[in-house]
């Protein structure tokens, strides 16, 4: 069965924008472990020359005009929503 | 039988002071997080001066807390959305509208509808309708407690591996898990975009369809919606039925085996003729499940940064805001799935994941497409068994997903599958039977349970 450690945890965590600390990567940890035991049968199984689905409608390329659509909303209602805004644009801290 | 058109008969301000009233006095089931009681009022006016009219004029219901609604918070039962007030309404709220139903509230469910018990709400677990010590299902299991317990004759639930189908057979009540790409996911906070459904939990089936029926439709702001196809429908004739052996297999409890036995029976009855078909790639479709949608969890949930929308955390620089926002907004079993779709998505491990498990969905399809040849629909039962107890199942995860084996084969293949009421367990505890058909034979599975409902 696969390992998972807690250096994989913290890795994955990093990927996924998820800051956490040591008793939580190591709950996780042990959780991983079980579920990915679990979908790993799946490997048994022969797909040789089978091609994946990866949606089910059968439509193909559904174009629209390719112009602007605003669907009824405005920029400063969208902007009423963040959390921190300044002339008219969203606020965040120092990228370093 | 029909809910809905006792509702038509009264003034619309009647249903809605009486709705509410009845959910006040069931607070302590949780299945409410919030009321639009203004807005659902100042509607219901407009339908009792003639100003709204239509099918559902003056008809209460609950949507799940992850459709955008207006006039009250939007909050997917997450930290991260609790003070999220939508500045737009889902395409399936708007439609239900503009047929004068009126929403006057939001039903509890699992954060994000991540889970089959909504034990992970952030606000605390719903209880079942019928025994407050066992849980309600999930995800929706907000939606069917409040249909259960006669608050609104029907309650809108999102499905993506079997979230409408498995609390309304925990609840009694009808469930719709409709044709992918029947009704639009506009305006719904997205789970899982190749399986996401929305649907219905509903008194009867007859008040179902009708819903069904005002919701579906093409809609050009989701671009994976079908071509118009639902109409209510007559059966022509006796049916086909296939008796999926694997779902009636040790594993089942009895007495959800013997209500499924009974249920075949009565199809029987009316004619219909009932044999047992067997699937083999039905026992990998879980694992299937657990690695697809992972995947597209992960990256759906990508947009909840703190940025935007939604709770912010306080922090030094972006990058810990990302991650404290993260941390704090979701709840564990949001991370655990993030973490698994970005593992089964991480270079090194794609085509060994990913990749095999959307070729064994092939598979899995093929053997779904191959049976609809011969049948006209499938049946077995919803779940493995009634609602379990609150907390039996919270410290396995695996064990929570194993819950869901049966509903996630129709999921996966985006077929139309029902839940229905089939009668209770000693205990007092509601079981379903679910009917899977063919993709667009929606009008089918209604018609035949409505023979025997």
């Amino acid at each position: 069965m696969t390992q998972i450690s807690t250096k994989d945890v913290q890795h994955l965590a990093q990927l996924s924008s998820l800051q956490m600390d040591e008793n939580e990567t190591e709950s996780l940890r042990t959780e991983l472990e079980s579920i990915v035991g679990y979908i790993e049968q799946l490997s048994e199984l022969d797909t040789t020359g089978v091609e994946p689905t990866y949606q089910v409608t059968d439509l193909q390329n559904v174009w629209r005009d390719d112009a602007v659509d605003n669907y009824g909303i405005s920029n400063q209602k969208l902007l009423a929503l963040a959390p921190a805004t300044e002339a008219q644009q969203i606020k965040v801290p120092k990228v370093l | 039988m029909t809910v809905i058109a006792d509702y038509i008969g009264r003034t619309a301000r009647e249903n809605v002071v009486n709705a509410l009233l009845k959910a006040r006095e069931n607070e302590e089931f949780n299945a409410i997080l919030s009321y639009s009681e203004e807005r659902a009022l100042e509607r219901a006016d407009k339908v009792d001066s003639g100003e709204i009219t239509g099918r559902l004029a003056g008809v209460p219901f609950i949507a799940k807390d992850n459709f955008l609604t207006l006039g009250v918070t939007t909050s997917a039962a997450s930290n991260f959305l609790k003070d999220f007030k939508a500045p737009l309404q889902a395409t399936a709220i708007e439609k239900l509208e503009a047929e004068g139903a009126i929403c006057i509230g939001k039903a509890n469910l699992d954060a994000f509808a991540h889970g089959g018990s909504t034990e992970n709400s952030a606000f605390g677990p719903t209880k079942n309708a019928f025994n407050q010590e066992h849980v309600a299902g999930g995800s929706s299991g907000g939606s069917a407690v409040v249909v259960a317990l006669g608050i609104v004759p029907f309650a809108l639930g999102s499905d993506t591996g079997g979230s409408i189908r498995q609390p309304a057979s925990f609840n009694n009540v009808v469930g719709i898990k409709p044709t992918y790409g029947t009704v639009s996911r506009y305006g719904v906070v997205a789970m899982a975009s190749s399986t996401d459904t929305i649907g219905v939990l509903a008194s009867s089936i007859e008040d179902a369809e009708l819903v069904m029926d005002i919701m579906s439709g093409q809609d050009t702001k989701d671009m994976t919606t079908l071509p118009d196809f639902f109409a209510p429908a007559q059966l022509e004739g006796p049916k086909k039925i296939g008796v999926i052996k694997e779902f009636m297999d040790e594993g089942v409890d009895s007495e959800v085996k013997a209500a499924t036995e009974q249920y075949i029976e009565a199809l029987k009855q009316k004619g219909h003729v009932v044999e047992e078909v067997s699937m083999s790639l039905l026992k990998y479709a879980l694992a299937i499940y657990y690695i697809v949608v992972p995947a597209e969890i992960s990256s759906n949930l990508g947009r909840y940064d703190g940025v935007r929308y939604g709770a912010r955390a306080e922090a030094g620089t972006l990058g810990e805001l990302y991650g404290l926002s993260r941390d704090q907004g979701f709840m564990q079993e949001n991370k655990r799935r993030i973490m698994i779709g970005s593992y089964v998505l991480s270079s090194g491990f794609f085509d060994a994941y990913y990749l095999q498990a959307q070729k064994a969905r092939t598979l899995l399809v093929d053997e779904f497409n191959t049976l609809f040849k011969t049948y006209d629909a499938l049946i077995g039962p919803v779940a493995p068994t009634p609602a379990f107890k609150l907390g039996e199942n919270t410290s396995d995860p695996v064990k929570m997903y194993l819950a869901d084996i049966m509903t996630v084969p129709a999921s996966l293949a985006g077929l139309p599958a029902i839940s229905v009421p089939a009668g209770k367990s000693q205990n007092g505890l509601p079981i379903g039977v679910q009917l899977i058909g063919a993709r667009k034979s929606d009008a089918l599975l209604m018609a035949l349970a409505k023979e025997v409902e």
